[in-house]
C-alpha cells in the first residue's frame, strides 16, 4: 500500500507535546510519536489506547499460581509425600502455609517474564528485530512525529507540511513507502 | 486558602466523643463487680492511646521519609501529612497516661512484668522463672528511661520540623536552606526511628505477652502503622477534597496516596504472614503460645482481620482507576483502618485479658472516643497554617505532578 509519510523532528519533548496538541485539534491525525524517553502525558493527546499489559500481567500471574499450586501438589504431596516439619503428609491444605512464598514467587516470575516478551513482541523490539523508529538520533536527543498521509484525507502533504512548521521543528523528512 | 473547621464537623465529632463517653461509662458499669475492670479499661486505653499515637508517628515519619528522599510529588498535601503528625503531642500525653498509670498499678495485670512478686520474689507463688530472667531489660528504671527517651527524641523533631515549615513559608529567601536543613533532620529522624520503633513496639506491645518474643515484632507494628497513617491521609485529603479545599491537588496525588495504601497493606502482611509461618513451621512451643492463645480465643477476629486487611486492598485497590475514585477508597480506607484498630486491640488483650475479652461497650466506646478526639486534634490543626505551604522548592513540581 502506497503511502506518504511525514517526520516533524523536535528537540524538545515539550514543544513536541504543545506541537502534537495544536496538530490534534486542528483535526489531524498523528500516527506515532518517537522519543528517547516516555514523554508524560502524551499518550492522550495523540489518541493512543490504554494499554492492556495489566490485564495480560493478571493472567501470566493467574497461570503462574496455577502451575505452581498443580506442580507442588503434585511433588510434594502425590508423588513424594514430604514430612514438612511434622505437619500431617498427604495434604495440601494442611501444609498450604510452607508453599505460599513458592506460590508468590513463581507467580512473580511468570507475570514479570511474560509481561516483558509481551510487550518485546508487541512492540516488535525482540533481539534481533529491525529498527522501526526513522531516525537513529530519536534514541539519542531527538523527537519525532510520524504522519501519514492515508490518515489524513482531509489534508494533502503540503498543508500538514506547513502545519507543522508552524509548531516549532528542527528538520522536516518525507518518504514515500511502498 | 484557610481552613475552617466546618459546624457539621464540630458536631460529628463532638457527638463521637460523647458516644464514646457514654458507652464507655455504661462499659465500666456492666464490668463493675467482675473483679478484673482495672484491667480492662487499661488494656484497651494502652490499645487505643498506642493505635492513634503510632498514626500520628507513622505521619511524622512518612513526612520525614520524603524531607530524606527529597520527594517533590507531596508538597501540595504536605500539610495533611503535618496536620496528622500534629497529632503526636496529644498522643504522647496518652502514652505517658496509660503507661504510668500501669507503673502504679504494678503492671494492672497487662504488664506482668512490672508486678515485682513475678519478676524478684522467688517465694511467691507468682513467681516466674522465664519473666524474671528478662529481668536486665524488662524494668520499671531501664523501661521509662526508653520511653522518656523514645518520646522525647520523637517530639523535639516533630517541633522542629513543624517549626521550619512555617518559617519556610515566611521566609523566601532562606526557602533552600531550611529545605536541606530539613533534609538532614529528616535522614537523622529516620535514623532514629529506624531503631525505637522496633525497641518501642517490643516494650510497649511485645512486653504484655512477656514469655514470648519475635525479632519481626516491632516492623509488623510499624507497617501495621504506617498504613493506618497513609488510609487517614486519603480519607483526609478527599474530606478536603469534597469541601472544596485544596483545589491543586489533583487525581495524581490521590493515586499515590493510594498506591502507598496499597503498598503499606502489603507490607503489613508480608510481615503479619513471615512471623506466623516461620513459627508454624518450626513448631517450638516457647514461640507457638502466642498463636496458639489468640486461635484459641480469637480465631475468627483474628484471622480474619488478616484476610481483610489483606485481601480488601489487594483485590480492590489493585486497578487504577480504583486509587483514583474517591469512593472506593474511602470504603476500602475505612474497612482497613477497622481492621488495624482490631490488629492492635488484639495484640493488647491476647496477652493481658486472654479469654476474657470481648468487643462490648467499654471496646466500641473508648475507641469511638479516642477517634473522636483523633479527628477534631487533625482538623483543629489543618487550620493553624495555610493549606499550601509556600516556597517549598518541589512545589511547583508538584502542582504539575502527573502520572
Amino acid at each position: 500500500m502506497a503511502d506518504t509519510v511525514i517526520y516533524a523532528m523536535y528537540d524538545d519533548d515539550e514543544v513536541l507535546k504543545a506541537g502534537a496538541k495544536k496538530l490534534v485539534s486542528k483535526g489531524v491525525k498523528v500516527k506515532d510519536v518517537f522519543s528517547p524517553f516516555p514523554i508524560h502525558g502524551i499518550d492522550p493527546i495523540i489518541g493512543v489506547k490504554e494499554t492492556r499489559l495489566g490485564i495480560m500481567a493478571f493472567l501470566y500471574g493467574l497461570t503462574g499460581l496455577m502451575l505452581a499450586t498443580i506442580g507442588m501438589n503434585f511433588f510434594m504431596i502425590q508423588d513424594w509425600p514430604m514430612n514438612i516439619g511434622g505437619k500431617p503428609s498427604f495434604s495440601y491444605l494442611e501444609n498450604f502455609l510452607s508453599f505460599v512464598p513458592i506460590t508468590f514467587e513463581f507467580t512473580v516470575l511468570c507475570a514479570a517474564h511474560g509481561m516483558a516478551i509481551t510487550y518485546l513482541l508487541r512492540n516488535k523490539t525482540l533481539p534481533g528485530m529491525p529498527a522501526e523508529n526513522p531516525d537513529p538520533r530519536t534514541t539519542d536527543d531527538r523527537f519525532v512525529i510520524e504522519l501519514r498521509l492515508s490518515n489524513n484525507a482531509n489534508f494533502d502533504a503540503s498543508q500538514l507540511e506547513s502545519m507543522l512548521k508552524e509548531t516549532g521543528i528542527v528538520e522536516i523528512d518525507q518518504k514515500e513507502i511502498k | 486558602m484557610e481552613f475552617q473547621v466546618s459546624n457539621k464537623a464540630k458536631v460529628w465529632t463532638t457527638l463521637l466523643m460523647i458516644v464514646g463517653i457514654v458507652f464507655t461509662a455504661i462499659g465500666v458499669v456492666l464490668a463493675i463487680g467482675h473483679g478484673h475492670l482495672g484491667q480492662q479499661f487499661m488494656a484497651n486505653f494502652l490499645a487505643n492511646s498506642f493505635f492513634f499515637f503510632a498514626i500520628g508517628l507513622s505521619a511524622l515519619f512518612f513526612l520525614a521519609l520524603q524531607y530524606a528522599t527529597e520527594t517533590g510529588w507531596y508538597a501540595a498535601v504536605k500539610r495533611v501529612i503535618e496536620a496528622i503528625a500534629g497529632y503526636l503531642p496529644v498522643g504522647i500525653i496518652f502514652m505517658l497516661v496509660a503507661l504510668l498509670t500501669l507503673s502504679f498499678m504494678h503492671g494492672g495485670h497487662v504488664y506482668m512484668w512490672m508486678d515485682s512478686d513475678v519478676m524478684s520474689n522467688v517465694k511467691s507463688p507468682k513467681y516466674d522463672e522465664l519473666a524474671a530472667g528478662k529481668g536486665a531489660y524488662l524494668n520499671l528504671t531501664f523501661f521509662w528511661i526508653r520511653t522518656v527517651a523514645y518520646l522525647a527524641i520523637y517530639y523535639i523533631f516533630w517541633t522542629g520540623f513543624k517549626k521550619r515549615s512555617r518559617l519556610q513559608d515566611e521566609n523566601p529567601g532562606d526557602a533552600v536552606k531550611i529545605h536541606f536543613t530539613n533534609y538532614r533532620k529528616g535522614a537523622v529522624f529516620l535514623v532514629f526511628f529506624a531503631v525505637f520503633s522496633s525497641s518501642s513496639a517490643w516494650d510497649w506491645i511485645m512486653s504484655i505477652d512477656v514469655h514470648w518474643f519475635s525479632t519481626l515484632f516491632g516492623w509488623y507494628i510499624f507497617a501495621g502503622a504506617w498504613c493506618s497513617a497513609m488510609v487517614v491521609m486519603v480519607l483526609l485529603v478527599i474530606y478536603l477534597k469534597k469541601l472544596g479545599y485544596l483545589p491543586k491537588v489533583n487525581e495524581s496525588h490521590i493515586h499515590d496516596l493510594g498506591k502507598w495504601t496499597f503498598a503499606t497493606s502489603f507490607l503489613w502482611s508480608y510481615l503479619w504472614f513471615s512471623q506466623y509461618m516461620l513459627i508454624w513451621y518450626a513448631n517450638i512451643p516457647e514461640e507457638t503460645t502466642y498463636y496458639l492463645m489468640r486461635i484459641e480465643n480469637y480465631k475468627a477476629v483474628y484471622f480474619g482481620l488478616f484476610f481483610i486487611n489483606f485481601a480488601f486492598p489487594m483485590l480492590i485497590l489493585m486497578s487504577r482507576d480504583a486509587k483514583r475514585n474517591a469512593g472506593i477508597l474511602t470504603f476500602v480506607g475505612l474497612v482497613i483502618l477497622t481492621g488495624h484498630w482490631l490488629d492492635v486491640w488484639v495484640m493488647v488483650m491476647g496477652g493481658s485479658m486472654g479469654p476474657l475479652a470481648n468487643i462490648g461497650f467499654l471496646e466500641i466506646g473508648m475507641g469511638v472516643l479516642f477517634l473522636g478526639l483523633f479527628i477534631r486534634v487533625i482538623l483543629v490543626n489543618l487550620t493553624k497554617a495555610p493549606l499550601t505551604p509556600k516556597n517549598h522548592p518541589f512545589l511547583e513540581e508538584s502542582l504539575h505532578h502527573e502520572i
